[in-house]
């Protein structure tokens, strides 16, 4: 019983030693969105809290904090209050599975990737919720188009993991980095390079960021599916959203650019040089990369129209993924080296 | 084995328990001023011409099926694609076969025109 007790006291402590530095991260994103895209537009983004603007995200939070609950009188209550939290928890959840390092993985279980992709579609279900419960066109407009988009993304997204799958022959995440353990040429970005793009399109489509954003489309919707929301009903949201950048840019360099991985393992000077830098650096620099990548997108893109945006995920990713599946498929049977021997 | 898989249940109530904090410390802690028109749904300032509950298009309904169909798919292609380097050429031209199916379905529904949005 005792033993019991401490084992859970670890956990949960492993679990708050992952989620601090997220959240900080999701905090730090939202300053970074800002600063980034505002000197890619000529100007100098967030600068008057703290030494470089670095205060804005905390005051940001004290301010939506501090604002008033609106209930509108139409709403349903009940699940008006439980889509914010349900498109959060599935974002924040699906961390429970990511290898940081060699060792470093709360829950190193072997359905890994079924357990990612259950987490990441529940996140439509707090859309689709919040667009429903609170009874106004436009937040019911814009939950309808996010849901429909949302899941067409979710079957080229699907496809893509199957491509993944195959080559790494394991659905444990820790088993799939070290399948492609070796050396840069080794990581599977470059046998599964069409399943990379496709992942990573319907990544920035699943979490409505632009140029996917119909789910909130402000020019012609408003905001969309959280129209109606106020205060930290908002801010769940908002962190529900970038948590969700978060989360696709490490899968994305888990399952395509190696996770811990070093990318100059097997090049003869430069590996014993970086030897000694731990693998979370790695993947946090990868992660990175890709975060970055989204709030350039943000900055560079103008909004798809919506026929289009169903035209690029049925008519485009999805032949895409089945071709490639099949192509892994002989290139597994034939043996093809250096990937599949 | 289950074992390895309470941390995660552990995590999902944790992640619940986030969400929903902030949103009951505000709505308890933050004095409140509720006003018809505050509360009212939005609407460009107008108060709402008709009720929400209106007919939608049928084709997000459709996109609805369509997914049920490719997702159960990609469920059964999940356990086809971890075992694939055991089963050999067999279990490679059984999965064809099935994928072929679904294939043929999909230039079906595309050449039926279930995936234009004009």
């Amino acid at each position: 019983m005792f033993d019991a007790i401490i084992a859970l006291v670890w956990i949960v402590i492993k679990i708050v030693i992952i989620l601090v530095p997220l959240l900080i991260a999701v905090a730090y994103l939202t300053y970074a969105e800002r600063k980034v895209i505002g000197y890619m537009q000529c100007r100098v983004g967030p600068n008057r809290v703290g030494i470089f603007g670095l205060g804005q995200p905390i005051a940001d939070a004290v301010k939506l904090f501090l604002k008033e609950t609106i209930d509108p009188t139409a709403a349903n209550k009940f699940l008006f209050m439980l889509a914010p939290v349900l498109s959060l928890m599935p974002a924040l959840a699906a961390w429970a599975v990511i290898p940081f390092n060699n060792s470093w993985v709360l829950a190193n279980v072997n359905a890994g990737v079924l357990y990612l992709l259950a987490m990441t579609s529940i996140g439509v279900y707090g859309i689709l919720i919040a667009g429903w419960a609170s009874n106004s066109k436009y937040a019911f407009l814009g939950a309808l188009r996010s849901a429909a988009q949302v899941v067409s993304y979710e079957i080229a997204m699907g496809f893509a993991l199957v491509g993944v799958l195959m080559a790494a022959g394991s659905a444990n995440l820790q088993t799939i980095i070290h399948s492609q353990q070796g050396g840069i040429w080794h990581w599977f970005f470059i046998p599964l390079f069409p399943l990379f793009l496709v992942y990573w399109i319907s990544g920035v489509a699943e979490t409505n960021r632009l140029p996917f954003d119909m789910a909130e489309g402000e020019s012609e919707i408003v905001a969309g599916f959280h129209v109606e929301y106020s205060g930290m009903g908002f801010a769940v949201f908002f962190l529900a959203e970038y948590a969700n950048m978060i989360l696709i840019s490490a899968l994305v360099s888990i399952f395509f650019l190696g996770g811990w991985l070093s990318p100059f393992d097997g090049i003869p000077y430069l590996s014993n040089l970086f030897a000694w830098v731990p693998g979370i650096i790695w993947f946090i620099a990868k992660t990175f990369i890709f975060l970055l990548l989204f709030l350039w997108l943000r900055a560079t893109f103008p909004r798809y129209r919506y026929d289009q945006i169903m035209r690029l995920g049925w008519k485009v990713l999805i032949p895409v993924t089945i071709v490639w599946i099949f192509v892994v498929g002989f290139a597994i049977e034939f043996h093809l080296s250096p990937w599949f021997n | 084995m289950l074992t390895n898989y309470l941390p995660v249940l552990i995590f999902i109530l944790i992640g619940f328990f986030i969400g929903c904090a902030p949103l009951l410390a505000t709505r308890f802690l933050i004095p409140k001023k509720p006003d018809a028109e505050k509360n009212a749904p939005y609407e460009c300032g107008f108060d709402a011409f008709e009720d929400t509950r209106v007919p939608f298009d049928v084709r997000y309904y459709l996109v609805a099926l369509l997914f049920i169909i490719f997702d159960l798919e990609t469920a059964f292609l999940f356990p086809w694609a971890v075992v694939i380097r055991k089963i050999g050429w067999l279990g490679f031209f059984g999965m064809l076969v099935f994928l072929s199916i679904l294939i043929i379905g999909f230039i079906y529904e595309w050449k039926k025109g279930a995936l234009e949005w004009e």
